[in-house]
């Protein structure tokens, strides 16, 4: 569904990405890991067309994404640090976004808004809002419009518990519908019911991209931490 | 593009500046006219006005805008829109709000007390430079990344349009005194719509005898139907080129 091929990036001397080529089909699960700087948000970006790479292309669909930007529409993309208008409200995000992005035919999903408890502080400014809070409102916006792919960036970061749950309740049904999944996280000990496959970075090249099977399998751990350990120590 | 042009001027209208400006220039305009009993001269003082405030608060206001938009850039850079129609629609809500402004705070007092050629050319020229500093004020911002350097960039270019460009054109007129300048300084005129703008309004007004030998050269260029064509052609570029560029430049920005 999303293919990269040879995506390089600098940012000025520095190279965050250095020829990535990377397959992603549908119905997969797939965890993007490596240390902090490796380039990982940075890819994400690249798919979102956020960050324009210097070489290499794209493709979604089998189609080039350089100039086109309907893709996106098939895309729930949630940041790692949400930033909004900050003199907007909640409700008001949300009925821009529904204003902007909202085609009649689809359904909106709603659920994650109920479930986190948005709807009884819509009138709540984003200025004043917690990193928690912000992180929720993300989380719905990304799987507001029901979009093929779902993209987050750390998805569970800042959030407690409970909403972290809910988030992964959410993730493991709408993985189970078919949708292609791309994650990024540190804690690894909550990948692990949720991935499929594994894709590994570090300084900007994509070090192993194998099933969670396989990984297992490899390396005799069961958990993805210790798998992963294994491999970074094997090197 | 018009939902986001609309979601743009709300967010303008919610942001108090822009009303405070409008009362402002309504105020100096209004009041300008009842101290003068003679609004022509009442017209000479606002032409200064005109001249020096409204590129400033036009720069400065959508420089900072620009950069207060950042999040909401972002925001709408991820969804299914073209990123020239975000660009576009943000300046066409900047731009709308600085002319309606300017409109409101000194066209009205204008109509109401000085309905002449002069006053609309004046009236014309003020909307121009309104819509011309926005698209300069969004080059600069997209360029640089740095809000201070960026706002910084902005104050630095106003200086120059008002006082360097100036500054120059003596220095360049003393240097070559001894050549026939008159001709090549309309051509000079038009790499400055702050000074194409006075010299336009100007030569309007009865004072341009007083510029001499260059006045009546300018009254020759400026005062035909061709000239005035030209001269309102140029102001339409110095809205285009900026805008032009900074819309490539953001089509590349990585966000």
């Amino acid at each position: 569904m999303i293919i990269a091929s040879n995506v390089s990036k600098r940012f000025g001397k520095l190279k965050v990405l250095d020829d990535v080529s990377v397959t992603c089909g549908k119905g997969e699960c797939i965890a993007l890991i490596g240390p902090n700087g490796c380039g990982k948000t940075t890819l994400i970006k690249c798919v979102l067309g956020m960050v324009i790479p210097n070489s290499g292309f794209i493709t979604f669909n089998g189609k080039n994404i350089t100039h086109d930007w309907q893709y996106r529409s098939r895309i729930g993309y949630m940041p790692q640090i949400g930033r909004y208008p900050d003199n907007m409200s909640i409700g008001q995000v949300l009925g821009m976004m529904k204003d902007i992005r909202g085609r009649g035919e689809k359904k909106l999903d709603e659920e994650l808004i109920s479930r986190f408890g948005l709807n009884d502080m819509l009138n709540k400014r984003m200025r004043t809002l917690s990193g928690g809070t912000r992180q929720k409102v993300s989380a719905s916006l990304a799987f507001l419009f029901d979009p093929d792919v779902l993209i987050l960036d750390e998805p569970t970061a800042g959030l407690d518990p409970v909403s972290s749950e809910i988030l992964k309740e959410k993730i493991i049904a709408e993985k189970a519908k078919g949708k292609l999944v791309l994650i990024t996280s540190h804690i690894l000990s909550e990948l692990d019911d949720l991935v499929t496959q594994v894709v590994f970075m570090q300084d900007g090249k994509i070090c192993f991209h194998k099933n969670l099977d396989a990984l297992r399998e490899e390396t005799g751990e069961e958990k993805l931490s210790k798998a992963i350990a294994r491999v970074m120590l094997a090197k | 593009m018009k939902k986001i042009i609309k979601y743009v001027i709300i967010d303008i209208l919610r942001n108090r500046i822009m009303l405070a400006y409008t009362l402002f220039l309504f105020l100096i305009g209004s009041s300008i006219f009842s101290l003068e009993d003679n609004s022509a001269k009442g017209l000479m003082s606002l032409l200064n006005i005109v001249l020096i405030i409204v590129p400033l608060v036009s720069l400065l206001f959508s420089a900072i805008y620009v950069y207060n938009s950042a999040e909401f850039l972002e925001l709408l850079v991820s969804q299914p829109l073209r990123r020239r129609t975000i660009w576009l629609s943000l300046f066409i809500g900047l731009a709308g709000s600085m002319a309606v402004s300017f409109f409101a705070g000194i066209g009205i007092p204008i109509l109401l007390f000085e309905p002449s050629a002069t006053g609309f050319m004046m009236l014309g020229a003020g909307l121009f430079l309104s819509v011309i500093f926005v698209a300069i004020a969004m080059l600069a911002a997209v360029i640089t990344r740095d809000k201070a350097k960026g706002i910084g960039v902005s104050i630095l270019l106003w200086l120059y349009f008002s006082v360097i460009f100036d500054g120059l054109v003596l220095f360049i007129l003393f240097q070559f005194a001894d050549y026939p300048l008159e001709k090549p300084m309309i051509g000079m005129t038009a790499l400055n719509p702050i000074d194409l703008s006075r010299v336009l309004v100007l030569l309007k007004m009865d004072v341009s005898v007083m510029m001499g030998y260059t006045g009546a050269i300018f009254k020759d260029f400026f005062g035909t139907r061709t000239g005035l064509i030209i001269s309102f052609l140029v102001l339409v570029v110095w809205i285009i080129i900026p805008a032009w560029l900074s819309l490539r430049r953001f089509n590349r920005k990585d966000l």
